[in-house]
């Protein structure tokens, strides 16, 4: 490293442990590619399916029947802001796979608008993972990917795709948006995944 | 030209500021000398990284604000956020001279490139004008005639960054440029201050029939506000690629 001169900066409080190269705010910054859909409950679906053929599909009603969790978690966005203890309302990926046998290795998560992003399955499964719809005590606001998004906390948010309607299970990866646009593939903060190459 | 295409990890640069602009009160443009820069698209962003006496390092991610170049000389432009831990730095304390390191380019998406001939419609919100700038100056750069329009919504009159510059890229190259003055407009101004509303829309921008490529910049809450304008006016969202900074503000 290189020293700038005359630049101090500010430590973060030591009791405090965030992911490499990622800093502390309290508000709720939106990273976006593009507009904000806007998609009404009554014409709302969430799908998964192998590629070829639905495996189960929920309309808004059915899927808010499911047995849901509270989750309180930090998430880190790439563009470095992390948010400690964020808390919401959500049906856990382990109640809506329960009764998908696939041998699918890979997700490809499909959104309202057009947005896309992958992840290995085994990170939807075994309580890392949920289509979350509630934050912080209020329904999730359209801007934060309401009426329903992935949330999966452990790796950088935008794999916690907005505006969710789908997830297509494969048996062989598929680059997702931002994985096809500079990002990385995995996305881990702990190891800084950021761009393609980390 | 290189950069679109990201190949292997993205390395740190050592870079030299060569020149300091002030482009309003609180808003700096720093010139650097980038070795080995890899080039990169209008659009496209920056990791720097600041580092103190003691090995304490911080880093932000900032707009490129100049066009392509095969020098390695690149521009940043940025604002000075009250609280912030870099921006004050950047904009207050650099002198040139001074090092930074660089990384990039990043993102693949938010970009201009000089083979699209479609009509191009920007709105900038602030500070968002800066990845718009190097859209405008790459097309001035690569003597694109693509059709071009801004619309570039300020706080008032003092507020406008790059404001020589975008007077001689309208009236020399043909960008189509609206301001709007959203707190103070100059004396005579045919509209009182307001943020973009429908009628502006209509007025000043590229219509849906023509179908431009629109890339919207700024705060989250203008970028929400105009987006929804433009698909509400007809616009397709698949064509409209937005950038958002905040609500914790400006890249501090």
């Amino acid at each position: 490293m290189a020293q700038s001169r005359g630049f101090v900066g500010r430590r973060g409080a030591a009791t405090v442990t965030l992911p490499p190269g990622q800093y502390l705010t309290e508000e709720f910054p939106v990273l976006s590619a593009g507009p904000t859909p806007h998609v009404p409950l009554e014409e709302w679906a969430l799908t998964i399916d192998d590629g070829k053929n639905a495996l189960r599909q929920w309309n808004w009603k059915s899927f808010r029947e499911l047995p849901t969790e509270a989750i309180t978690t930090d998430i880190h966005c790439v563009t470095r802001w992390s948010k400690l203890g964020t808390t919401w309302e959500g049906v856990s990926l382990d109640t809506l796979l329960a009764d998908i046998t696939s041998d699918a290795s890979f997700a490809l998560v499909r959104s309202y608008g057009g947005y896309t992003t992958n992840l290995p399955v085994a990170d939807l499964r075994n309580k890392k993972a949920w289509i979350a719809f509630r934050f912080d005590g209020v329904d999730l606001a359209a801007e934060h990917g309401g009426p329903a998004r992935l949330l999966v906390p452990h790796l950088y948010l935008w794999k916690s795709a907005k505006w969710v309607r789908g997830i297509t299970l494969l048996d062989h990866d598929e680059a997702g948006f931002w994985e096809r646009n500079g990002y990385h593939n995995y996305g881990d903060p702990w190891r800084e995944q950021r761009y393609s190459g980390d | 030209m290189a950069g679109a295409a990201v190949l292997g990890r993205l390395k740190w640069h050592l870079c030299t500021v060569v020149a300091l602009r002030d482009e309003t009160a609180t808003a700096r443009t720093i010139a650097l000398q980038v070795p080995d820069w890899p080039g990169h698209l209008a659009g496209q962003r920056v990791d720097l990284r600041v580092t103190a006496g003691d090995g304490y390092a911080a880093v932000r991610e900032y707009s490129i604000a100049s066009a392509p170049r095969s020098d390695g000389r690149l521009e940043l432009s940025v604002e000075r956020v009250p609280d912030g831990e870099v921006s004050p730095y950047l904009t207050q304390d650099l002198a040139v001279g001074d090092r930074v390191e660089l990384r990039g380019p990043i993102g693949g998406w938010f970009v201009w490139r000089d083979d699209q001939i479609e009509p191009i419609q920007l709105v900038a919100g602030g500070s968002g004008i800066v990845p718009l700038m190097a859209m405008i100056r790459s097309r001035a750069a690569a003597r694109s005639a693509a059709p071009f329009r801004l619309l570039y919504s300020v706080r008032n009159p003092a507020s406008v960054w790059y404001l020589h510059e975008l007077q001689a890229l309208e009236s020399d190259r043909g960008v189509g440029i609206t301001y709007i003055y959203t707190r103070a407009a100059p004396a005579n101004w045919p509209r009182p201050p307001g943020r973009i509303d429908a009628t502006v829309v209509a007025d000043a921008s590229w219509p849906a029939s023509v179908s431009p490529t629109c890339y919207v910049c700024g705060p989250t809450s203008f970028v929400e506000h105009v987006a929804g304008l433009m698909t509400s006016s007809g616009h397709s969202p698949e064509r409209i690629r937005t950038e958002r900074f905040g609500p914790s503000g400006n890249r501090p």
